[in-house]
């Protein structure tokens, strides 16, 4: 509690933002303590939804844990399944064939435009905009259907084995992705002549909520957060994974640090993620989309391995400490929504309680990550 | 090239042990093991060098000692085995080379050994728990892990929460899910446990 808080003579009121409150988008509680219009303090309150996934990683077996990754970031759940499976083979030493890891980069991108769409869409809500939902969720429900074909599930996915895919897609699918490219593609001037010269949008956004590359770093913000404050940190090209070397993309990057650079990163990186997706259907080898000689029971050697995907809100890592038998000894999850929050007291302080809801939708959380 | 000046600076630092990891395999470059006094001294010069907070966990380790005592008990039986054998080996080819002295060598040698005196078990050391530290770096790749033992019974390690803000809420979970006390952290109430919660469920003697 800061000096002024705690001084009786100085009048503030705790107002709670939460747990049921609509611009959290989940049940996540905000403590602020106020003066007037203006922010003191704000802590956030976790922990509604804690369902205790790394100690359901500790008595299941490896495969048996295979659903669970994707009930974390359920906007993005084929980065975190990604990051599961990417682990687990590295530490089995499992190898997977070309085909599936050009089709897990396909759906995981695919899957981020979906979890960006539906960001836009929510957050300028938040804002106080209801049209652009309306586009958003169209738009993304047609990605959610194609999803659907070669998952079976919207968005709780668990699609990738370990050593490939549960299945191969087919014709339809890639004619429908590459005719989603192109149709989300044809949407983006719209998205940006409706959202991004919105002068409204501008004014609640530019300048708010600055988040400097310093505070990042203490922070261990990632994705676009840390990419809005000028830090071209982006998993996929910093360490690559899978077949991410082979594709040609770039990494958005402002420096701004404010809200609209956040909005600015996203809004990129749909179109950065439609090239990817465009790259690997040109590229797409055939044959089999699962490895040959995967042991039904999977027993990594003794020891700890780390792997790190970049999900759509950042660095997603998983740490597993295997002690040789078919279950984790420990299985560390890193969220990225964990430490993005996390600077969020810091951050807010000072800010009109208004442009708190602009800094928090701009850091586009999901609960279930940040609670596990 | 970043995690060999790392090495170096944080070789340094006393009683640190550093050591390359082979990344392809395991997924970070660099692994120190230090006493739990050093650990802010360690973090300060990650902290110079520009790196960022990844995470801080606990790993359990409960029983571990146990299983390298009988490990080590396993071992020494085999060895004393082996030793014994290897004796009654040159033994007998003594006996063999030298058929004069036959009688000489084999009256011992029938003679059934004095058993050993049923040595005492030396208590084994108390298990520990094992505080994970990662860290990156956003320019360089480089993830450096730092490891820090501390006993069971008394779970006590310096906060780095001043260093790293960031740290602040890694060590409020760590603190709910394994108990491990942070001596100057703010404010370790349970973080994703209910606030009433006083019990430590990643804990492997944890009965829910």
């Amino acid at each position: 509690m800061s000096v002024l808080a705690a001084d009786p003579t100085y009048e503030t009121f705790v107002l709670n933002m939460g747990p049921q409150h609509p611009a959290t988008h989940g049940a996540l509680r905000v403590k602020l303590v106020m003066d007037g219009e203006y922010i003191v303090e704000a802590e956030p309150v976790l922990g509604y939804i804690h369902r205790m996934h790394e100690k359901m990683g500790e008595n299941r077996t490896y495969h048996q844990y295979l659903p669970n990754p994707s009930r974390l970031d359920y906007l993005s759940a084929m980065a975190c399944t990604h990051g599961h499976v990417a682990t687990v083979e590295r530490a089995a030493g499992i190898a997977v064939p070309e085909r599936a890891e050009y089709l897990r980069v396909i759906t995981v991108e695919l899957n981020r435009v979906s979890s960006h769409l539906l960001w836009l869409g929510a957050f300028v809500l938040d804002l106080g905009g209801f049209t652009p939902l309306l586009y958003a969720m169209d738009d993304r429900e047609q990605i959610l259907d194609l999803l659907e074909r070669v998952t079976g599930s919207r968005l709780t996915y668990c699609y990738f084995r370990f050593g490939g895919l549960y299945n191969d897609v087919d014709d339809d699918f890639v004619d429908g992705a590459r005719a989603l490219v192109k149709r989300i593609r044809d949407k983006m001037p719209m998205y940006h002549n409706l959202i991004t010269k919105n002068v409204i949008l501008r004014q609640r956004l530019e300048g708010i909520g600055p988040i400097s590359a310093e505070m990042c770093r203490k922070y261990g913000a990632t994705g676009p957060v840390a990419r809005g404050s000028g830090i071209p940190y982006d998993v996929r090209k910093h360490e690559p994974y899978s077949v991410y070397p082979e594709f040609d993309f770039d990494v958005p990057v402002y420096e701004q640090g404010d809200s609209m650079a956040r909005y600015l990163v996203r809004m990129d990186e749909i179109e950065q993620s439609l090239r990817i997706v465009e790259q690997g259907l040109d590229k797409l080898p055939e044959g089999p989309v699962m490895a040959e000689k995967v042991p039904k029971i999977i027993k990594p050697p003794k020891g700890d391995y780390y792997c790190a995907v970049e999900a759509a809100r950042g660095s997603f890592g998983i740490r597993l400490v295997s002690d040789g038998t078919n279950t984790p000894y420990r299985l560390k999850l890193r969220s990225p929504c964990f430490s993005n929050v996390s600077l969020f007291g810091e951050a807010a302080r000072g800010l009109l309680l208004a442009d708190a809801v602009a800094l928090f939708g701009s850091l586009d959380l999901v609960i279930p990550d940040i609670d596990r | 090239m970043k995690a060999a000046d790392v090495q170096k600076s944080l070789a340094a630092v006393a009683g640190v042990q550093v050591g390359a990891v082979d990344y392809a395999a395991r997924g970070f470059h660099v692994d120190v093991t230090l006493p739990s006094q050093e650990i802010t001294a360690v973090v300060q010069v990650l902290d110079q060098e520009g790196f960022f907070i990844e995470s801080i966990t606990g790993v359990d380790w409960l029983g571990e000692q146990e299983a390298l005592a009988k490990e080590a008990a396993k071992q020494a039986a085999a060895a004393k085995k082996a030793a014994e054998k290897a004796a009654a080996e040159a033994a007998e080819q003594a006996a063999g080379e030298a058929p004069g002295d036959a009688g000489a060598v084999a009256a011992p040698a029938a003679e059934p050994p004095p058993a050993p005196a049923p040595e005492e078990s030396p208590e084994p050391e108390e298990d520990s728990f094992e505080v994970v530290y990662d860290f990156n770096h956003f320019r360089e790749l480089c993830r450096v892990t730092i490891r820090v033992r501390v006993p069971r019974s008394l779970p006590e390690l310096p906060s780095i929460s001043d260093i790293y803000p960031g740290a602040n809420w890694h060590e409020r979970e760590a603190h709910d899910f394994f108990g491990l006390v942070f001596t100057g952290h703010p404010d370790l109430s349970p973080l994703l446990l209910p606030e009433d919660a006083d019990f430590h469920p990643l804990r492997k003697d944890y009965k829910p």
